[in-house]
C-alpha cells in the first residue's frame, strides 16, 4: 500500500504528491508520546485525505467533461435527431442511434423478465426457507456468478448457449408461442434472445444479493406477528416480508437494470451486431455498448468518433440516473449501507 | 388474503388451515427451490465447461510462448498473461492508495453533507459501464499519445476506487471508538491514530475490499479495447500497446480458427483460476480476520 512512486502525469490535481507525503510520514518512527509538531502534520494529513475524497467527485466530473467535449461535434451536426434516426452509415457520415437504443432497451428488458422472478425466489429461499447452515454456501455460490468475467460468459454463450437455443429452445418457442410475433423467423441462436438470457444470468447475483440484504433487515417481529395471526409460511413471506421490503427489492432490480444496460462484451459476442429494429427476439440486434466495442478503435473521421462518444454519453447518463434512483431506494431500506453485488 | 386472515383470527385458533392455502404454501416453497436450482445450473455448467475445455487445451507452449501468426497452429498467451499483470499492477498502484484515502476520509471525517455527496458519487460511479470509462481513458491518454498499458491501467484504476473506498469506510467504522480515544488520551496525533491504530486494526477488512476490486477488474475486457489495445508480441513498457488475457480471449473467441478457440478456453481457465483464487482468498481472510462480517 505504501507506494509513493506512482506515475504522475496522468493524474488530475495535486493529490499524488499529498498521498505520497502521508505514506512517507507513516513509515517514520516517531515515539508515540511525542506530540510536538502533531498539529501541522495533522493538517497535512487531513488535506491529503480530503483530496482523496475530492478525487472521487473529480473522477465523475472528469468523465462528464471528457464525454461532453468529445461528443460536441456530433451533437451540433445531428442534435436530437441522433436518437430518432435509424441510419448508421459511417461512409456518408449519417448517424442515427435508434437501433442501438432499441437493442439496449429490449435486451435489458428480456434480461429483467427472466432474472427478476429467479432472483427474488433465490433471495426468499436463502433468507426464509433454507436451513441456516446452507445459507452461507448458497449465497457464496450465487455470488460466484458475479465473479465470472464477462468475456467468459460470452465465450460460453457462443459455444454452448447459442447451439442449445438454435437446436432446441427456439424451435420449441416458435411452435408454441410463435403467434405472438416475438418468437418467429429463422432460429440462428445468435440474436436478441441469446443476449437477454446471458444478461439475465449476469444480473441475477446483483438483484438476488440486494434483495437478500433487504429481506434480512425486515424486523423479526413482522414475521412473528403475521405467523401469530395464523398465516402459512408463504403468506407470512408475502405479507410480512416481501411487502415491507418492496422499495429495496425494486432498488435492486433497477441496479440490475443499470448493469444490464451497460454490459458490453458478452452481449457483443452473441447479439449478432446488426443495426436493425425487429419485433422478433430471434432476430439479430445491436446495443449501444456493443457498437462502441466494435467500432470505436477503428473509427476514422472526427464526426464518426464524436457520434460514438455521444452514444457513450447517452449510455452514461442513462446508467447514472438509473443507479442514483436505485441507490436512493436501497438506502431508504438499509440506511446508508452501500448496495453491492459481492461480499 | 386479509379476509382469510381475519377469519382465522375471529374463529377458534385451532381451525385447520384450508387446503387451498396449504397447497399454495407448498407450491411456492417448491417454486423457490426450483429458482435456486435454475440459478445454480448455469454456474455449474459454465465452470464445468471452462475446466473441461481449458484443461484439454492448456499446455506448456500456451504458458510460455507468444501468439503464432494467423492460421498457424500452436503458440500461446504468455505475453498476454504478463501484460495483464502489468496493467493490473498499474491499476492497483493508482487505484489502491486513492481508494483507501477516500475510505479514510469517509469514515473519519465524512460524517457530514460533503461526505454523503462523496459516498453517493462513489456508489453511482460503481455503476458506470466499464466501456464508458474506457472512452474517458481513451480521450485523456490515447487520443494524443497512442494506445498504452498506462491508459488501460488508468481505466481500471477508476473502476477500483469506488469499491475500495466503500469497503474501507465500512471496515474503519467497525473499529471501536474507544480505541481512538485511548490513542488520543496517550497524546498520539490524529494522523498517527488513524494510520497506525484504526487502519492497522481494520487491515484484513481493507484487504478484502482491495481483493474484491481486483477480482472485478481482472476480468474486464471492455475498458481495455481502446486503451491497452492488445499486442501479439512481448511488451513491458507502460507506454506501448499491451496484450491482456481477457482481450486475447475476446479476439480469439471471435476468430474462425479452431486452434484459437482452443486457446481461448485455455485462457479462460487461467483467468477463472486467478479470479476465483482471489475471491477464495478474500473468504479466507474474512473468516480469520478480526473484523470479518463483511
Amino acid at each position: 500500500m505504501a507506494n509513493p512512486a506512482f506515475p504522475r502525469p496522468d493524474m488530475p490535481g495535486p493529490q499524488p504528491v499529498a498521498a505520497a507525503k502521508v505514506n512517507a510520514d507513516a513509515v517514520q518512527s516517531t515515539p508515540l508520546l511525542q506530540s510536538s509538531g502533531g498539529e501541522a502534520t495533522d493538517r497535512i494529513f487531513r488535506s491529503a485525505i480530503t483530496a482523496c475524497g475530492l478525487a472521487v467527485l473529480g473522477v465523475l466530473a472528469l468523465i462528464v467533461y471528457e464525454l461532453v467535449t468529445s461528443s460536441r461535434l456530433s451533437w451540433h451536426a445531428f442534435g436530437l435527431k441522433f436518437f430518432v434516426g435509424s441510419d448508421w452509415d459511417p461512409v456518408s457520415e449519417q448517424f442515427g442511434a435508434l437501433p442501438f437504443v432499441y437493442g439496449t432497451l429490449v435486451s435489458s428488458l428480456v434480461a429483467l423478465v427472466i432474472a427478476v422472478p429467479l432472483s427474488i425466489g433465490v433471495a426468499v429461499f436463502t433468507t426464509e426457507m433454507c436451513p441456516k447452515s446452507l445459507r452461507g454456501p448458497l449465497s457464496f455460490f450465487v455470488e460466484l456468478l458475479a465473479a465470472i468475467p464477462s468475456v467468459i460468459y460470452g465465450l460460453w454463450a457462443m459455444f454452448v448457449l447459442v447451439p442449445l437455443l438454435s437446436g432446441y429452445v427456439q424451435p420449441f418457442l416458435a411452435k408454441t408461442l410463435g403467434w405472438t410475433g416475438l418468437f418467429e423467423g429463422p432460429p440462428y441462436g445468435i440474436g436478441m434472445l441469446a443476449a437477454g438470457i446471458i444478461l439475465s444470468i449476469m444480473i441475477i447475483p446483483i438483484i438476488s444479493s440486494i434483495s437478500r440484504e433487504v429481506l434480512t433487515v425486515v424486523p423479526q417481529h413482522q414475521r412473528e406477528g403475521v405467523l401469530a395471526l395464523g398465516a402459512t409460511r408463504w403468506e407470512m413471506i408475502r405479507v410480512g416480508v416481501l411487502r415491507n421490503a418492496r422499495a429495496g427489492i425494486v432498488g435492486g432490480i433497477i441496479l440490475g437494470l443499470g448493469r444490464a444496460l451497460g454490459e458490453t462484451i458478452a452481449v457483443t459476442m452473441v447479439i449478432g451486431n446488426r443495426p436493425e429494429i425487429a419485433k422478433s427476439l430471434f432476430a439479430p440486434g445491436y446495443t449501444m455498448a456493443s457498437v462502441l466495442a466494435n467500432e470505436f478503435s477503428e473509427a476514422t473521421g472526427d464526426v464518426y468518433l464524436s457520434a460514438l462518444v455521444e452514444i457513450g454519453l447517452a449510455l452514461f447518463l442513462v446508467t447514472i440516473i438509473v443507479n442514483a434512483l436505485a441507490q436512493l431506494l436501497v438506502w431508504t431500506v438499509t440506511r446508508g449501507q452501500p448496495a453491492r453485488a459481492n461480499v | 388474503m386479509s379476509e382469510a386472515m381475519t377469519n382465522t383470527f375471529s374463529q377458534a385458533p385451532v381451525t385447520p388451515i384450508s387446503l387451498r392455502r396449504r397447497i399454495t404454501d407448498k407450491v411456492m416453497t417448491g417454486a423457490a427451490v426450483l429458482t435456486v436450482l435454475i440459478v445454480l445450473a448455469p454456474l455449474v455448467a459454465i465452470f464445468a465447461y471452462v475446466v473441461y475445455r481449458g484443461i484439454g487445451a492448456i499446455n506448456w507452449a500456451f504458458l510460455t510462448q507468444t501468439p503464432k501468426p494467423v492460421g498457424e497452429a500452436g503458440g500461446g498467451m504468455a505475453n498476454a498473461i504478463v501484460g495483464s499483470a502489468l496493467i493490473l499492477g498499474i491499476a492497483s498502484i493508482v487505484g489502491v492508495p486513492f481508494g483507501i484515502g477516500a475510505g479514510i476520509y469517509l469514515a473519519e471525517f465524512g460524517r457530514n453533507r460533503f461526505g454523503s455527496a462523496i459516498r453517493f458519487t462513489a456508489d453511482v460511479l460503481n455503476g458506470v459501464p466499464s466501456i464508458v470509462i474506457g472512452i474517458v481513458a481513451w480521450s485523456i491518454l490515447v487520443r494524443e499519445r497512442g494506445f498504452s498499458a498506462l491508459a488501460g491501467g488508468l481505466a481500471l484504476a477508476i473502476m477500483m476506487v469506488p469499491t475500495i473506498s466503500r469497503t474501507t469506510e465500512e471496515m474503519l467504522l467497525l473499529v471501536p471508538q474507544a480505541l481512538r480515544e485511548a490513542a488520543y488520551g496517550l497524546g498520539v496525533p490524529r494522523w498517527r491514530t488513524t494510520l497506525s491504530i484504526v487502519l492497522r486494526t481494520a487491515t484484513s477488512g481493507v484487504i478484502t475490499g482491495i481483493m474484491l476490486a481486483f477480482a472485478r477488474i481482472a476480468g474486464e475486457t471492455a475498458p481495455l479495447l481502446f486503451t491497452a489495445l492488445g499486442n501479439s508480441f512481448w511488451n513491458l513498457h507502460y507506454n506501448q500497446p499491451t496484450a491482456a488475457l481477457p482481450l486475447q480471449i475476446y479476439v480469439y473467441a471471435n476468430s474462425p480458427y479452431d486452434d484459437w478457440h482452443r486457446q481461448a478456453w485455455a485462457g479462460s481457465l487461467v483467468l477463472i483460476v486467478l479470479i476465483v483464487s482471489s475471491v477464495a482468498a478474500v473468504r479466507y481472510v474474512v473468516r480469520r480476520g478480526s473484523f470479518g462480517t463483511a
